[in-house]
């Protein structure tokens, strides 16, 4: 696989703040790189550098195998990226607006409108085409801020929390339309938004006070989560203190956490002790003892909980070092 | 060259989509001709010439440009589009110079405009037409030297505010260093050549030299290289706060 995205200790200190502190980092052709951080954790930072809108304090970044700070148009011209909020000349109609990109990015005669036409189509923006995109939706503002993006077909395509603000609805179409570009392309989105991370990413990274913390794919992360493979059963109360006790029996099992449901059943919250999947033998074991149970899901674990998890930890680290030091 | 003058295109039909560029353009016409006729005494002179036009336009400018140039930068950087800006394949210096010469060219559309004084002092009189077309270029040039300094102090800033009353300031003192009320304030204690620099540094003085029909090349030279410093200032400052 080709290496589009490589950071080599990328730092950038704003004065006596480190906003990114010495990232190490590849992507390659095909990946749909999640980048997720609380806020302020430098993700923004670090995509700005990558753009070549920021310049490093430390490290490098190449695109393709340029450098940034060598030849910074080389690489933007590389990129397709969208800042933060979308930000777009608020004046000019979308047509105008794509124009003007078109012509910047040096694209010509056919290809030229051909672009066009395909990007309107993909993002959906006919219907506001000739109005000032001042007054426009706040989805259909982010949509013309993709379009501008994705216009000239960028092998490496750089998202800054793309869905932020959308609804459902259109949140799902730019996921939808990241997963189809992805192929052919580099991808790096950042966002705090977990779900999607595991709907669009085939990787994830979680950065926190400017380090990176974790790198793997969604479903490696969930696996650190407690509550990976966890069983939820729900019971009558009258056979909850035999069941409590067959669930501690069994060798799998991890903690057994009891709680009442809103219709006055008792729940087992049930964690594995290795991670393992713990579902079939807590089914079996039930079988056989020949306990009732209302219902019995599986928990995947949240990537949220993950999430705090490592953020904190990390947040925690970085305060013993400087105790430390 | 080509992506400057791709921003350039942009930038300038930028000001006909807000009512800025009929609000200025109006403005402008009706300054320039009240102080010619009311003010400069245009008709009471009995001279076929538009001194009384052009005497006035140092001190128009001094009010008028800074509002077209707070606006260049200090806009991008308030609205974010800044990032969009400089994240495409242009350099920064493409950028400065684009929007600079989109801004210059509105103001020698506004110039332009004032041709119907122009018409009237012809079928008034015959007036000396050379000296009028080297007033005008004189007048567009100073507009220039006026813009890039509104221009690199709209860099420095996300207020628009701050930026005009700033760059009115600096333009001025410009405009008034050849004056005797300033020039007074050092000729009791400052060395010749320090009155000297400070009455060169003058926009008035340069720009009567002008007026007067003869495009000297020190009047060329000092609006052009007045113009290169502060845009060069302009780069230089873009790069050092784009990110803040």
């Amino acid at each position: 696989m080709a290496e589009m995205i490589a950071l080599s200790h990328l730092t950038k200190r704003f004065g006596p703040l480190t906003a990114v502190d010495g990232i190490d980092l590849s992507v390659n052709k095909g990946e749909v790189l999640g980048f997720l951080g609380p806020n302020g954790a430098g993700k923004s930072t670090t995509m700005k550098m990558v753009t070549g809108f920021l310049s490093p304090t430390e490290g490098s970044a190449t695109v393709d195998g340029i450098d940034v700070t060598r030849d910074p148009v080389g690489v933007k011209q590389r990129i397709g990226y969208l800042p933060e909020g979308a930000p777009c000349y608020g004046d000019m109609a979308p047509r105008g607006f794509l124009n003007f990109i078109a012509d910047i990015r040096n694209l010509s005669g056919i290809a030229r409108n051909a672009s066009i036409d395909q990007v309107i189509e993909r993002v959906e923006i006919a219907d506001v085409m000739d109005q000032p995109i001042e007054t426009l939706s706040k989805g259909f503002k982010r949509r013309v801020g993709l379009a501008q993006a994705i216009l000239h077909n960028p092998p490496v395509l750089i998202l800054d929390e793309p869905t932020d603000g959308l609804d459902p609805n259109q949140k799902h179409q730019v996921r939808t339309l990241i997963q189809q570009m992805a192929s052919d392309k580099a991808v790096i989105i950042s966002t705090h938004i977990l779900e999607e991370v595991e709907a669009v990413c085939t990787r994830a990274v979680i950065i926190a006070r400017g380090k990176l913390l974790a790198d793997g794919m969604p479903e490696d992360l969930l696996k650190r989560s407690p509550l990976h493979n966890a069983v939820e059963i729900k019971v009558s109360p009258a056979a909850a203190d035999e069941i409590a006790k067959d669930l501690a029996s069994l060798t799998s099992v991890g903690q057994v956490e009891r709680s009442t449901s809103i219709d006055a059943q008792t729940l087992f919250s049930v964690t594995s002790k290795t991670g393992a999947p713990i579902a079939p033998e807590v089914a079996a074991m039930l079988k056989e003892k020949g306990h009732a149970v209302s219902d019995l899901k599986t928990e995947k674990g949240a990537l949220d909980a993950v999430f705090r998890e490592i953020t904190r930890g990390g947040s925690a680290a970085a305060k013993t070092e400087t105790a430390n030091a | 060259m080509r992506n400057m003058l791709i921003i350039a295109k942009r930038e300038f039909k930028g000001y006909f989509a807000t009512p800025l560029a009929l609000v200025f353009i109006v403005i402008f016409l009706a300054l320039t001709g009240a102080f010619a006729f009311y003010v400069g005494g245009f008709f009471t002179r009995g001279n076929a010439d538009l001194v009384s036009f052009f005497g006035y336009h140092p001190w128009l400018f001094l009010l008028l440009v800074p509002a077209i140039g707070m606006r260049l930068w200090a806009e991008e950087r308030k609205s974010g589009t800044i990032e969009l800006l400089m994240t495409l394949p242009v350099s920064t210096l493409d950028a400065v110079l684009g929007k600079f010469l989109a801004a210059w060219a509105f103001c020698g559309l506004a110039l332009a405009l004032t041709f119907p004084m122009w018409i009237t002092v012809n079928m008034l009189g015959s007036p000396d037409n050379g000296v009028i077309l080297a007033s005008y270029i004189g007048s567009f040039v100073m507009a220039g030297a006026f813009l890039s300094i509104s221009s690199c102090i709209s860099s420095l800033t996300k207020n628009q505010v701050i930026a005009f009353i700033i760059s009115a300031t600096i333009c001025f003192l410009f405009t008034m260093s050849g004056a005797q009320l300033v020039l007074n304030f050092f000729q009791g204690w400052a060395p010749g050549y320090l009155v000297d620099a400070l009455r060169s540094m003058s926009f008035l003085t340069h720009f009567d030299a002008v007026t007067r029909g003869v495009i000297d090349i020190k009047d060329v030279v000092f609006f052009g290289s007045l113009m290169v410093m502060w845009l060069f200032l302009n780069v230089i400052a873009v790069e050092l706060n784009k990110g803040r």
